[in-house]
């Protein structure tokens, strides 16, 4: 039942927990009872919504940064995340396999806001051996939910 | 002038469905819960075989009977899923969709004069396409009793020295109804004490709720060599354009069919038979995920009908309810009308699948959540206002 669960409010974390227990066939207690379970274990960490901040007229500028460090002895890569992922400007912190280490998602009001959390902050760390700013340009798809408009229903009103 | 027409096909009657949709399609806005076909796209990755068999220029014709890759591929699906062996090279045929698979097998089985039974409500071409092909269409009313089960004993009574096949339309379109195992054995007992052929029609198998699978007719013990098996990818893969299906069963009734199908249609669209391969050999998890959203919406839509009275039974198949609304005093096409009028809501009056379908409407659930939740909420308000 917890897949099913995870995978309906992953899609629609607004999703009415009665309407949930209908969809599942099960009792709305049971769906409580696991909802609060795995917000308990950590396995829910948060209920987000996708904005298209473009649509809105109000200027965001995220950036993707690759940054290489040096590991820390007997800590490994977990220090210098912890350092970075701390600043509340960044919104994502993930360790990479190929040529960098962290990949930094930071997001800001301006292109110069974000430069200069990289310059300021980012490259005076002492185990940070160099960055790569990406700026996202246009966003298509993210969180598996396309941005553009929903396509209308073009299907025939009436088949037998 | 000479009359062009021959009064044969003039006699037939245009589907019953025609008529509504024009009603509908010159209402703005309106919700249409009367959609015969999933509301998804196919998954991309069988799009993509289809666009890529177009760019390396695989634009020709295919065998007759279709792809060699892709009968393997069907062969190998219905032994895994149903436990039904079929020979790739006699008795396996690619069609032109279910439909053509169901107007082929009566052409290729009937003599004039031969009886086919046809349990109804159900979908709009057996009857017609038994009459095409000379035969004379029995129809067995099924009952909401029975929750639209064909039973035994309604088959026993309309068999006639006369009947050669009996239609098999499960999982059902309008219904929602299914046959368990239970329930086949009990029709295989009848078909072959009478000597019958069985036209099963599958095309819904994929989308069936609950914990049982579905049972193809063909896997019980004396029915394969007395069953041609319809199948394709319109429902269970989201493919309804892309216009393919397939027929099974022994090689004396299929060679026939092939030979039909050769003079009539030549070959299935060979960019959708590339396309067929791709879903058959990776399509497994994209079924898995169409058929959880249908049931939770099926759940829903049941749950809703509950809350508000209307007496439905639970279907267990395909992607269609059909509630009773005999309690408000209307036929079904008055309701139909009614609702459609009144809150822009379309549904098919049940009739339109056969005159058992009387006091019942189809209530498709291929559609958004979110559009049945404001369908379910039109509803709710169009009975209250009845009420009144």
């Amino acid at each position: 039942m917890r897949e099913k669960i995870l995978t309906f409010i992953e899609k629609n974390s607004r999703i009415a927990i009665k309407e949930l227990a209908i969809f599942l066939g099960v009792s709305e207690v049971a769906v409580m009872n696991e909802l609060e379970a795995m917000e308990a274990e950590h396995i829910i960490c948060g209920y987000h919504t996708l904005v298209n901040w473009e649509k809105t007229g109000i200027e965001k500028v995220t950036a993707m940064i690759e940054v290489r460090v040096t590991p820390q002895r007997g800590m490994g890569f977990d220090k210098v995340a912890e350092r970075i992922y701390n600043y509340p400007e960044v919104n994502a912190v993930f360790l990479i396999s190929g040529g960098f280490d962290l990949l930094v998602t930071l997001e800001g009001k301006t292109l110069r806001q974000v430069s200069q959390f990289v310059t300021d902050k980012l490259s005076t760390l002492d185990s940070v051996l160099s960055t790569k700013t990406n700026f996202i340009l246009k966003k298509y798809k993210d969180h598996g939910t396309i941005i553009a408009d929903a396509p209308k229903d073009e299907r025939m009103s009436i088949t037998p | 002038m000479r009359n062009p027409l021959s009064k044969e096909i003039v006699n037939i009657p245009p589907s019953g469905i025609r008529k509504f949709f024009d009603i509908v399609s010159e209402m703005k806005d309106a919700i249409s819960l009367g959609v015969g076909e999933p509301d998804f796209d196919t998954p991309w990755h069988i799009r993509d075989e289809g666009i890529y068999s177009l760019e390396k220029g695989r634009t020709f014709y295919t065998s007759n009977a279709g792809l060699k890759d892709l009968k393997v591929e069907i062969a190998r699906y219905l032994e895994r899923k149903y436990s039904v062996s079929y020979d790739l090279d006699h008795e396996i045929l690619v069609t032109v969709g279910g439909s053509e698979a169901i107007d082929i097998a009566m052409r290729a089985m009937l003599d004039p004069g031969d009886e086919v039974l046809i349990p109804q409500p159900s979908f709009v071409s057996y009857l017609p396409c038994a009459v095409l092909a000379n035969g004379v269409p029995v129809v067995i009313e099924l009952k909401a009793e029975d929750e639209f089960r064909l039973t035994a004993e309604a088959l026993q009574a309309a068999i006639t020295p006369r009947t050669k096949i009996l239609v098999l339309p499960f999982p059902n379109n309008p219904t929602g109804a299914i046959m368990r195992r239970g329930d086949l054995e009990e029709i295989a007992k009848v078909v072959i004490e009478h000597d019958l052929y069985v036209i099963s029609d599958e095309i819904y198998a994929e989308l069936t709720y609950g914990e049982e699978p579905h049972v193809s007719v063909a896997s019980l013990p004396g029915m394969w060599e007395r069953t041609v098996l319809i199948n394709g990818f319109s429902k269970a893969y989201a493919m309804t354009g892309w216009r393919l299906g397939y027929a099974c069963g022994p090689k004396v009734i299929l060679e026939q069919m092939l030979k039909i199908h050769q003079f009539a249609i030549m070959c299935a669209p060979t960019t959708s038979q590339y396309a067929a391969v791709e879903a058959l050999k990776n399509g497994d998890a994209d079924i898995e995920r169409m058929r959880e959203e249908y049931d939770a919406r099926r759940r829903y839509l049941l749950h809703r009908f509950r809350e508000m009275g209307i007496s439905c039974f639970e279907p267990y198949g395909a992607f269609y309810m059909f509630p009773c609304i005999k309690k408000f005093g209307m036929t079904s096409e008055e309701f139909a009308e009614k609702l459609l009028e009144c809150e822009k809501v379309a549904v098919v009056p049940g009739t339109a699948f056969g005159a058992g379908g009387e006091g019942f409407v189809r209530v498709s659930y291929a559609s958004s959540l979110s559009d049945l939740k404001k369908a379910a909420e039109h509803i709710e308000r169009f009975i209250a206002n009845l009420a009144q």
